[in-house]
């Protein structure tokens, strides 16, 4: 996948809505993750000129956090809830069983493009554990099946856009 | 005649269909309802729970599918009808009567985002009788409730209150007060929950606060795997600032207050109270050595009160209602309430709010009724991942701070993850470790590199690798680490491991071939 298919020009827009404010930085990164999908390494300059911080400043801090990625997401991202009120519930199962049927990995993106899986550690939905998250919807009571109905769901979808 | 109907629209009922639900049944009655998106009453097995309001009151019916919408409309639904899903007056539930409403008392019944609903359940009292006492008024009540910090570490508000109030801001003359609502504590949802349900009272603690000691703005430090609270807390700050609760002239008073809420980015160290102003302030999550206190040199080098949601969500109760009112709940230096959580492998997992001191065997199962999957309940870990895990030989201690730190346990921000006898102690144990690998900021060596070594130790003696040699090991690492660490998450990772490891040994005798 290409990744310097974004738009400085944008990029710089975003930047310019959020700079103003004390401790920028990371509305600024929420701004072009929220866009982008992720943060391009190639926009650190231009970030880091307009908040007038260093590019190592920069790279330390979108490196830090767990949200920021720096390459493009799939076409969704599913996060699944590794912390412990999920295990108590079977969420290792789960993971295992996303992981095979993906083919992939944590912090990777399925071959053909569709699902980003991501590890969580907690989405507050403790009370209907096994939990899992896609986009800004949660999900609680997970089990394997449920999660294939999902996954079937989303990739469904993304086939009829096309 | 319309009829007032809530569906929650909070994460975990929507998580169980709330949703759906409220749009099937919106098309469906249409203008015979008044539709109200409620938070959660917080008895998440009877998600999603319709209300329906009657002359007796509110009947609550649950948990609802959309397949069941035709019977039960059928049945009369909108009248408050007899049906299997039926649970009777809300108020009269067990689960929600045995418990003691202070700081929960509006979430489930309000309109979260209206600022009408709110002033009609005793809302903004607090803000409007604080609009007319000193700062060292507010403070002292604060002192005299007894209420100590809701985010784990327990400290008396009132104290650090008193800190910030007496503090030179200096040049910049500005104070800040940050709200924080990291809430990375698995097992634990109360923050959640009173920001997608009752929002406007965390906005008028934090304008109480800013009265108390001085300071102008405040900051809602969101975490970023809270998508839902965001939206409502933002709408709930828009409402707020409509109605002039917030903003430069709060009530014609010429006092000023303003708030706005920033995103975390998944960083769960970010909880810490300096990691996470390190946050705001647009860096690295990296832990601050104390002293100076943020309370002296916080927010952009400037007098800082950091707090918990519920801490400052109670605050309004205790202005209004009395500093005695709130501290005669509760048990020894513990006042008040606590908002419990109940989490994991529970039947009945749901917000229990109760004035300390009843047991946490009550809890486990007058509230939670046991194990969801039904097998025995073999260990619960309370206070988040830093807390231990008790075996049941620990459960009848009274919830109290003092008597959980008696058990080298905590009991934290309330959150209660039950397990039954499927769970693998040495398996929870690796886990703690590696969530301090994963989360650790990295400053101190013993947390940073002390929980790499745990997880390797750990795995080691469940391949059953010289066991006892490593079991001395990882009581040495766990040492190092509890006193040679900069914060708790270094210093405290040692809790769950060494209970499990104390109170769960046969989990550590060899099991070649298991460890992952
Ligand atoms: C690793 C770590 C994580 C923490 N996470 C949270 C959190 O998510 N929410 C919270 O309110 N306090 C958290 N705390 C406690 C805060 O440092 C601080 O004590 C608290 O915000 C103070 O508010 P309170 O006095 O109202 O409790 C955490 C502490 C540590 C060491
Ligand atoms: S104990 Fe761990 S998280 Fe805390 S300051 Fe040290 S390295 Fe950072
Ligand atoms: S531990 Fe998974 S949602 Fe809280
Ligand atoms: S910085 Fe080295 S041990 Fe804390």
């Amino acid at each position: 996948m290409s990744q310097s298919h974004w738009n400085p020009q944008r990029v710089q827009t975003l930047i310019e809505g959020e700079r103003h404010q004390p401790g920028a930085l990371l509305p600024v990164l929420h701004a072009i993750q929220n866009d982008l999908g992720y943060v391009p390494p190639d926009s650190l300059p231009l970030i880091a000129e307009a908040l007038n911080l260093s590019r190592a400043e920069v790279h330390g801090v979108v490196s830090f956090y767990h949200h920021f990625r720096d390459t493009p997401p799939g076409r969704h991202t599913l996060e699944i809830c590794r912390a412990e009120s999920c295990q108590a519930m079977g969420s290792r199962r789960l993971e295992n069983h996303a992981r095979q049927r993906l083919g992939v990995g944590y912090h990777q993106t399925s071959p053909d493009g569709e699902i980003s899986l991501e590890p969580v550690y907690c989405l507050g939905n403790c009370a209907c554990s096994p939990s899992v998250r896609i986009g800004d919807k949660v999900y609680g009571d997970m089990d394997s099946d449920k999660l294939d109905q999902l996954m079937d769901e989303l990739t469904t979808q993304a086939v009829e856009v096309r | 005649m319309t009829v007032r109907v809530f569906v929650p629209l909070d994460t975990s009922a929507c998580a169980r269909g709330a949703e759906e639900l409220a749009l099937a049944l919106q098309t469906r009655c249409g203008d015979d309802i008044e539709l109200v998106r409620n938070g959660s009453r917080g008895l998440f097995w009877l998600e999603p729970m319709v209300e329906v309001e009657t002359t007796q009151g509110r009947i609550a019916y649950g948990p609802v599918k959309v397949e069941d919408l035709d019977g039960l409309l059928e049945a009369g639904l909108l009248q408050g009808g007899e049906h299997p899903l039926q649970l009777g007056l809300t108020e009269e539930i067990p689960y929600l009567k045995q418990q003691q409403r202070l700081t929960f008392a509006r979430v489930g019944v309000i309109d979260p985002v209206s600022v009408e609903d709110y002033k009609a359940n005793g809302g903004f009292v607090g803000l409007q009788s604080a609009l007319g006492k000193t700062a060292q008024q507010l403070v002292d009540e604060v002192k005299e409730s007894g209420l100590r910090g809701r985010g784990g570490a327990a400290f008396p508000t009132g104290i650090k209150w008193q800190t910030v109030l007496d503090a030179d801001p200096g040049d910049k003359a500005q104070k800040y007060i940050v709200c924080n609502a990291d809430e990375g504590d698995s097992g634990t949802y109360a923050d959640r929950m009173l920001m997608e349900g009752d929002p406007l009272s965390l906005v008028e603690g934090m304008a109480i606060a800013g009265l108390a000691v001085g300071a102008t703005q405040g900051y809602i430090y969101l975490r970023e795997e809270y998508p839902q609270a965001h939206k409502i807390l933002n709408a709930a700050i828009a409402a707020a600032e409509k109605a002039n609760y917030l903003g430069d002239n709060i009530q014609d008073s010429g006092k000023a207050f303003y708030l706005e809420v920033r995103l975390g980015a998944k960083a769960y160290i970010c909880g810490e109270e300096t990691s996470l102003l390190e946050s705001l302030e647009g860096k690295r999550g990296m832990v601050r050595a104390k002293p100076p206190l943020p309370a002296i040199v916080g927010l952009f080098g400037q007098p800082t009160v950091v707090n918990n949601v519920i801490s400052l969500a109670t605050v309004p109760t205790i202005i209004s209602k009395g500093p005695e009112f709130y501290r005669d709940y509760g048990m020894g230096r513990s006042r008040g309430t606590l908002p419990f959580q109940l989490a994991g492998n529970i039947k009945q997992a749901g917000l229990v709010e109760l004035a300390f001191g009843t047991t946490l065997r009550q809890l486990l199962f007058n509230f939670g009724d046991g194990t969801r999957t039904g097998k025995p309940m073999r260990a619960v870990q309370v206070g988040g991942p830093l807390g231990a895990y008790l075996p049941e030989s620990q459960w009848d201690t009274p919830l109290d701070y003092e008597a959980f730190i008696e058990l080298d346990a905590v009991l934290g921000h309330g959150g209660v993850v039950a397990f039954d006898d499927s769970v693998d102690m040495s398996e929870q144990a690796r886990f703690s470790m590696e969530f301090c690998v994963e989360e650790s900021c990295g400053k101190c060596t013993p947390c940073r590199i002390g929980s790499t070594r745990g997880v390797e130790v750990i795995d080691r003696i469940r391949q059953g690798e010289n066991a006892e040699d490593n079991k001395a090991l990882l009581r040495d690492l766990c040492d190092t680490m509890v006193h040679g660490s900069l914060c708790a998450m270094g210093g405290m990772t040692p809790f769950p491991v060494l209970s499990a490891l104390n109170h769960f040994s046969e989990d550590f005798e060899s099991n070649p071939g298991e460890a992952s």
